[in-house]
């Protein structure tokens, strides 16, 4: 890794850079990426490359073989997950279950000799045949990759990395180009916020760009709230170049010529890695002159800080954020003050998500028509999404717009787990709705979505099954909605305060006839009445549940019965005595004592012990629990 | 036990963000990092230093999850509910958390060892349900699994 690093006078003085560490760049050598994502660390990828780096200097392989460590791949499931560059290999579940073993294998075998570990890659699930190259793996090949497109690729901490790819050369580019030229690229591209409102980014810059102030801010919001998504974590930890680079044009775009610029970076407090690896970068790009004063010799001066947020879900809706950044408790406003005229210190600021400041560069770099030829007519582009729930390949996933949901559950996320149902999904977070499967044929982007009664959202795809209630569903977010509410407002607070009460009745088996329009009632008024869309959303998941599966809430009320089995209050366990076996499993994990039975004889479940906590029902390796 | 809270090392968290008003927050994040809660001597010495009002400061303590004005566990268990953790399960390990802990969501074990969380999302989705404590993440857990889980923690030396 090169310490050295000058300030970059000029945008040809970056073109030679770039020349000078491709040529530096072996093409022979061998690269071998562990995946060092939350979901691999969590797995044990930090352990892993720790192991194969001793490894590979003990056989003194160093001079033959370079090790990454890198951002998210996105195939979380299969984590860790290591590839080998140039020959294209594949590798998942890499030392979870014998690292020694896997590291020995990886180094003889695969960086030695140049051979294939069998047992390490992955098996399509379908096909049952073992896939070799990352490309040819049914979750990648559908994916067509822009914001996602240097994750596992690059090591997020050493900026010649992201240089080598092209880095900073749509900066040097913008820096060449006439300001409102810029924004008039960004208009053409059509690049709608990826944030959840999915506003037009060019109308947001433009309108920031002509309102009147001593300073203008550029603010990127890391603050991603909505449960199920995780692509900006991904992004701000395995892509913080890019992220500062996209913010870096838009400052120019913004207030290039009109007044001087600052740039803040609001990172969600859960996201430790996060704000270390974007701080080394902000450190790097520092040190080249990507950000600082006459950036690139053009003149203009910019410079980036972080904030990390206090753990308050309402702080990703931008005015909150706002008064978050200025260190008060993160409260909304009313929205006929726009933010871009008086925002942050009541200055005119842009606030963009972080998926959003990413597209960017690379509009820039290719041209706003090449952008605007992926996607649908009124969304263009790409979208990522985070693929998780009751789906066999947890992940991220970067997708045209206008791709089927069928799409990216069946032929992207390998189907439903366990071979069970495909029951809807659940999109936008708390803020939307869920669309049952069949409707799943409809094409993705930011308006079949809301017709459906759900929203894009930050990208949040949560998959549900046969075994999921959709009652509970709607409670879950009220419940969460209800505790994150900021409390400024009547209708959101007392709003959801009153749907958790109905909600909670009907789960317990004590709904009456007329809630389901009564809550139909509550969210009219909420959407009507609530300050900011955190109220305005909230009804999403409660009424397109109810449009959706009017029959599993009317079960509910009406017969006391939870059809897919998930209210403790209208389930009972039990043992099937055909299957059980007397093997006492079940006995012995109990935490009441409510399981009875001598060994070898059929246990009983003792109705007024049990607690419903299910522990038998998961320790059954006879299937002889019942649930109803 | 709960260190001590020396007027010095409030000063340097202080003067680490330019004793500016508008890094309130990530001075709180500082001395929750620091105390593993805001102690009030902490919080009367930014008012001092600060020039906010203690009400302000309250606000701002309460609003956000990341502060706690109660002294946390040596462990915090940080139960995920996100939307993938709920389905696969989330609730039923908070509901064995709990009664293994004998504490609520939110409160401290009488020995001061754990504090039960739950938190909005860890994004790490493949994992579910996900259990975090401290740094350490416990990835496809199970309600009989947390009796274990805490076992091993309680006879860690802390």
């Amino acid at each position: 890794m090169k310490k050295n690093r000058a300030r970059i006078k000029s945008a040809k003085g970056l073109a030679g850079l770039q020349d000078k560490l491709l040529s530096a760049q072996d093409p022979n050598k061998t690269v071998i990426t562990v995946c060092g994502g939350t979901g691999c660390l969590s797995n044990g990828a930090a352990e892993l490359a720790d192991a194969l780096k001793k490894a590979i200097s003990a056989k003194r392989l160093k001079n033959k073989v370079e090790m990454k460590i890198s951002g998210c791949h996105g195939l979380c499931e299969r984590g860790p997950v290591v590839t080998v560059e140039p020959a294209d290999i594949f590798y998942q579940q890499v030392g979870r279950k014998n690292r020694d073993k896997d590291v020995s294998e990886i180094v003889e075998l695969t960086l030695k000799k140049g051979e294939v570990v069998e047992r390490l890659l992955y098996k399509d699930p379908v096909s049952k045949q073992k896939i070799v190259h990352y490309q040819e793996i049914p979750f990648y090949a559908k994916q067509e990759r822009i914001a996602l497109r240097n994750n596992g690729k690059i090591a997020p901490d050493n900026i010649e990395d992201y240089l080598t790819a092209g880095g900073y050369s749509g900066l040097a580019k913008a820096l060449g180009m006439n300001p409102e030229e810029i924004i008039e690229w960004i208009d053409r591209s059509g690049l709608r916020g990826r944030g959840g409102g999915g506003f037009p980014v060019s109308r947001k810059w433009l309108s920031c760009r002509r309102a009147a102030g001593k300073v203008h801010y550029i603010v990127c919001n890391g603050d991603e709230g909505d449960p199920g998504a995780f692509m900006d974590r991904s992004i701000m930890e395995g892509d913080p170049h890019s992220v500062l680079e996209g913010m870096i044009i838009g400052a120019y775009a913004i207030a290039g010529g009109v007044s001087p610029a600052e740039g803040y970076i609001y990172v969600r407090n859960e996201y430790p890695l996060a704000v270390k690896n974007l701080r080394v970068a902000i450190e790097q790009a520092r040190s080249y002159g990507f950000l600082g004063k006459n950036i690139l010799g053009s003149g203009f001066d910019f410079d980036i800080r972080i904030n990390r947020g206090g753990g308050a879900f309402v702080c990703g809706e931008s005015s909150a954020l706002m008064r978050s950044l200025e260190g008060r408790v993160g409260e909304p406003r009313a929205k006929y003050i726009h933010t871009t005229e008086h925002g942050l210190h009541e200055e005119p600021t842009n606030l963009n998500n972080v998926e959003t400041w990413v597209c960017v560069p690379q509009i820039i770099e290719k041209g706003p028509e090449w952008f605007a030829s992926i996607g649908t007519e009124g969304s263009k582009g790409t979208k990522v999404f985070s693929l998780v729930g009751k789906v066999n390949n947890t992940g991220l996933v970067e997708v045209p717009m206008g791709i089927t949901i069928r799409e990216i559950v069946e032929d992207i996320g390998g189907g439903i787990r366990g071979g069970k149902k495909f029951k809807a999904v659940q999109t936008g977070g708390p803020s939307g709705g869920c669309i049952p499967e069949r409707l799943a044929d409809l094409p993705i982007d930011f308006d079949t979505l809301t017709e459906a009664g759900s929203m894009m959202g930050s990208g949040g795809m949560i998959v549900m099954d046969e075994n999921d209630c959709m009652v509970d569903v709607a409670r879950y977010f009220v419940k969460f909605l209800e505790e994150e509410s900021c409390g400024k407002c009547v209708p959101c607070r007392e709003g959801l305060r009153r749907m958790k009460q109905i909600l909670t009745r009907i789960c317990e088996g004590h709904g009456k006839d007329e809630d389901i329009g009564l809550l139909e009632e509550l969210c009219e008024t909420m959407r009507l009445g609530s300050l900011c869309a955190l109220g305005q959303t909230a009804p999403n998941p409660v009424l397109s549940t109810i449009r959706y599966f009017r029959d599993e809430y009317e079960a509910h009320i009406r017969k006391k019965r939870c059809p897919a089995g998930v209210c403790k209050e209208l389930i009972t366990y039990s043992i099937d005595a055909k299957k059980c076996t007397g093997c006492q499993l079940c006995a012995t994990n109990c935490p009441t004592g409510a399981v009875k039975g001598a060994k070898k004889k059929t246990h009983k479940i003792d109705p007024k012990k049990c607690i419903k906590c299910g522990i038998c029902y998961d320790v059954c390796k006879f299937d002889a629990v019942l649930r109803k | 036990m709960a260190k001590k809270v020396s007027a010095k090392s409030i000063d340097k968290i202080i003067d680490r963000h330019g004793a500016e008003p508008e890094m309130l927050i990530a001075m709180l994040q500082d001395v929750q990092a620091e105390y593993n809660y805001l102690p009030r001597p902490a919080l009367l010495r930014i008012h001092e230093r600060l020039e906010i009002p203690l009400t302000r400061l309250y606000e701002v303590a309460t609003f956000y999850k990341a502060f706690s004005l109660k002294p946390k566990g040596d462990y915090i268990c940080q139960v995920c509910l996100g939307t993938a953790c709920h389905l696969r399960g989330g609730p039923r390990i908070v509901d064995a958390f709990e009664r293994e802990l004998k504490i609520q969501v939110g409160e401290t074990s009488k020995d001061g060892k754990f504090t039960l969380e739950t938190v909005n999302c860890l994004g790490a989705c493949a994992l579910a349900p996900l259990v975090k404590v401290n740094k350490e993440f416990h990835g496809n857990m199970r309600p009989d699994r947390v009796k274990k889980l805490i076992k091993r923690y309680s006879d860690e030396e802390k």
